[in-house]
């Protein structure tokens, strides 16, 4: 491509429309009433964020006392693009039938998999995205792999019950949903699954792995998880991934 | 329903006979249930006697006094005479108010078993007068909310409904407060999550809670008056939402009866198929929370949009219309009028799918028709919400869309941010915000438009409209129950044993006393009798 080679990746700024403008576009509230003084205090803000020149585009009232911004700006510094290291989970995703295969192969019996939404989160989209039948875009859950036992606990399952419940079923795989969480009480949730696993002494025994859009695979890692994916993840990645982990693990 | 079905006129060409023969399927299945729901009564429900008989407040370790009272009566084994007989009993014995006996029995001072039980119409003497002023107490309430209304004058079109979910009342009073100003009809106070399963009802109010704030009376008391204050600033009457689901359905309706909400979400099934609540136990409880909200004048708010969440919008159309025709006929067992049953349905089809609209804007219209006194409570796109909230604002735009061509009545307001946080105040301003401008500058598109005879839209109702017939004939030929097993609503499967509060049904006793209830089904005209 033409425009790659105008970019130097040691130094990559955010993109407007040109290289290198580092445009920026940002919105928040503030709890003061919409005035000249509170555009300028909107500009402040944008200012100690690192924003040059930031432009107030957009300021309402949302109530006495509160005034809503959206602001344009241009960041100056740059990032050096060559030495971002992510740890996101490397896999060959394969197909369900290949799924099945590798596992009558390599395993030779069904996988069992537990799968919850814990904590207060009452969000199931994430976990029947990846279990259930119908699976999510097109791509089917776990439910319809023939290989794979699984078992859906929904939401709200307190971190108590999913581990009794694991230990009753003998699951070889956990799966953590976590969807809308409020002050960031996932991480404090899922922090808690791992301790308690560990109590029980059954952290090495299983494949645990946890998912939603704020989880990323350095995250889990971070947690104690062996694997974290993100939005957009769908069934056969997350199996190619644990199905391998398996027979590395030599779980038997 | 009054009208004869041939001379009701449609959009899309329904054919309100076979509307007609649905209702009367799902009649016949709710009347089926209904015999099951009078031999039984629950827990909760004597708790609801108990605090509709002036019993409030909690013990030094924070248990409510209904819950000891209720507690207390269970080791009898007696609890299916109906806990007004216990009360009514040991007034008659000490002369005590039904709440200095439950402060004694809480105080392990007294025990409501040891006493001989009088004659029954002794007791109903002692216990009328409180039932008489408790009820007078709910009638004035609602004509409080009459009056409000009548001196406002009540708002045509959509009414603009929004959450708020901060997890403290203070601050939800602060954000209820700029979401009124900045155009909402409906506050609904999300409860906090985990609330459903709680078999009592926490006290006083709350400035903690996850996802949410709890439901409480006080919390009740003190959202209602923030709204009553600013309905008179903005001279519009702001309605309040509360959850009147879960395990203490009927002690919600009750305290919401005291502290005059507005609008309860009260649906058996939902409880059963999202919160995991035991069948019996559930629908057992909906029949007289649903017949308090009845007397109270609340508007009820069905859950069959959240089949849609998990079962496919398309696909499953169907079952959300026969779920809507079994609310309605158990609705108007319990004396609900038309006009307070705010059926659910939901603008959940995948984004990328090809006609997408038409299809939901035939079943927004088709709803609309078959319930045409109904307030239908249409929720907004939430399964597809992605994060990307420029698209998000576009998908609640075209849902906004077809609820004011299709003239729904209680608008649930998508988010922006939905999937990603509870509403910012910015969020809820800027979706606000858009349905306004798109509710004004489409007002009277509804009386504009027709539809293809033939087209796309008639076919769709068609095919959902047969389908929810078929369906509803499998669930008379099994029985309710039997059809929640087999997981026929939102892909979910639920047995009749499992989940929670099972331990909480009753078996009446042949001389079962509810006084509360005996007069309500009096004073209301059920639909069943």
């Amino acid at each position: 491509m033409e425009k790659s080679k105008s970019i130097d990746l040691t130094t990559v700024k955010p993109y407007g429309d040109t290289v290198n403008d580092g445009k920026v576009q940002i919105s928040f509230t503030l709890p003061v009433d919409n005035n000249e003084k509170a555009i300028l205090a909107a500009k402040t803000i944008a200012e100690k964020m690192g924003l040059e020149d930031p432009d107030v585009v957009y300021h309402e009232k949302l109530d006495v006392g509160f005034t809503f911004f959206i602001l344009y700006g241009r960041l100056d510094f740059s990032i050096d693009y060559t030495k971002i290291r992510v740890e996101s989970v490397e896999v060959e995703i394969m197909s369900i039938k290949e799924i099945d295969e590798y596992i009558r192969e390599n395993i030779r019996r069904k996988v069992i998999v537990l799968g919850a939404t814990t904590g207060t989160d009452a969000h199931t989209v994430g976990i029947d995205a990846i279990i259930s039948m119908k699976g999510y875009a097109g791509h089917k859950g776990l439910e319809s792999y023939e290989m794979i036992e699984t078992y859906n606990m929904g939401s709200q399952v307190t971190n108590e019950e999913f581990i009794k419940k694991a230990i009753e079923m003998k699951a070889d795989v956990l799966l953590v949903s976590q969807t809308v969480t409020q002050k960031n009480i996932h991480l404090k949730n899922l922090t808690n699954l791992v301790e308690l696993l560990e109590a029980e002494a059954i952290r090495d025994k299983v494949i645990l792995i946890c998912g939603g859009p704020r989880i990323s695979n350095e995250l889990a890692k971070e947690l104690g998880y062996d694997a974290g994916f993100g939005p957009n993840t769908y069934a056969e990645t997350v199996t190619s991934y644990f199905i391998k982990e398996i027979v590395n693990r030599k779980i038997k | 329903m009054g009208i004869n079905a041939k001379d009701k006129k449609s959009k899309l060409n329904i054919d309100f006979e076979v509307v007609e023969k649905a209702r009367e399927i799902a009649r016949k299945i709710a009347i089926a249930t209904q015999k099951f729901i009078d031999q039984h009564t629950t827990t909760t429900i004597e708790r609801t006697v108990c605090r509709l008989l002036g019993i409030d407040g909690v013990d030094e370790f924070g248990v409510p006094l209904p819950n000891n009272v209720v507690e207390n009566i269970i080791k009898s084994e007696y609890l299916g005479k109906g806990a007004a007989t216990f009360l009514g009993n040991v007034m008659l014995h000490t002369g005590l108010s039904p709440q200095q006996i439950a402060e004694k029995v809480s105080n392990d001072d007294l025990d409501l078993n040891e006493f001989q039980l009088k004659e029954i119409t002794k007791i109903e003497e002692v216990i009328n007068p409180i039932v008489k002023e408790t009820l007078e107490k709910i009638k004035q309430n609602k004509e409080k909310r009459e009056f409000f209304i009548n001196k406002f004058g009540d708002k045509e079109g959509p009414y603009i409904y929004v959450i708020v979910a901060t997890g403290n009342i203070n601050e939800d009073i602060i954000q209820a407060k700029a979401a009124a100003r900045q155009g909402a009809d409906i506050i609904a106070v999300i409860r906090s999550t985990g609330q459903s399963l709680l078999d009592y009802v926490p006290y006083g109010p709350t400035t903690e809670g996850y996802g949410g704030t709890y439901a409480t009376q006080e919390n009740f008391r003190l959202m209602r008056k923030a709204l009553d204050e600013v309905s008179e600033e903005l001279g519009r009457y702001i309605k309040l939402t509360n959850y009147c689901s879960g395990l203490c359905m009927p002690e919600i309706a009750a305290m919401g009866a005291f502290e005059r909400l507005d609008v309860m979400l009260n649906d058996a099934l939902y409880g059963i198929l999202f919160r995991d609540i035991n069948m019996q136990r559930t629908i057992i409880d909906q029949y007289f929370s649903r017949m308090i909200n009845s007397f109270a004048g609340v508007i009820i708010n069905t859950g069959e949009d959240n089949y849609l969440t998990t079962a496919d919008a398309y696909e499953a159309a169907h079952t959300v219309l026969a779920s809507q025709f079994i609310n309605e006929q158990f609705a108007l067992l319990a004396g609900l009028k038309e006009e307070q049953m705010g059926l659910g349905h939901a603008f959940e089809m995948n984004p990328d799918l090809e006609n997408g609209f038409l299809y939901e804007l035939a079943q927004a219209q088709m709803a609309r028709e078959i319930f045409p006194n109904a307030p239908l409570k249409y929720m907004p796109p939430t399964k597809y919400m992605t994060g990307n909230i420029f698209k998000g604002h576009i998908q609640d735009t075209l849902f906004n869309m077809i609820t004011i061509m299709t003239n729904q009545r209680i608008h649930l307001l998508g988010m922006l941010t939905e999937a990603i946080h509870t509403p910012f105040m910015s969020d809820r301003a800027l979706s606000i915000e858009n349905a306004r401008y798109i509710f004004k500058n489409m007002k009277s598109i509804s009386e504009e438009i027709t539809f293809k005879k033939g087209g796309i839209m008639e076919e769709r109702v068609r095919e959902v409209l047969n389908k929810s017939i078929e369906l509803l004939q499998e669930i008379e030929k099994q029985g309710l129950f039997n059809t929640i097993e087999k997981g026929i609503f939102a892909n979910i499967k639920r047995s009749i044993d499992g989940g929670k509060g099972l331990e909480g049904v009753i078996k009446r006793e042949k001389d079962y006393y509810n006084p509360f209830m005996e007069i309500m089904a009096k004073q209301l005209k059920r639909g069943g009798d």
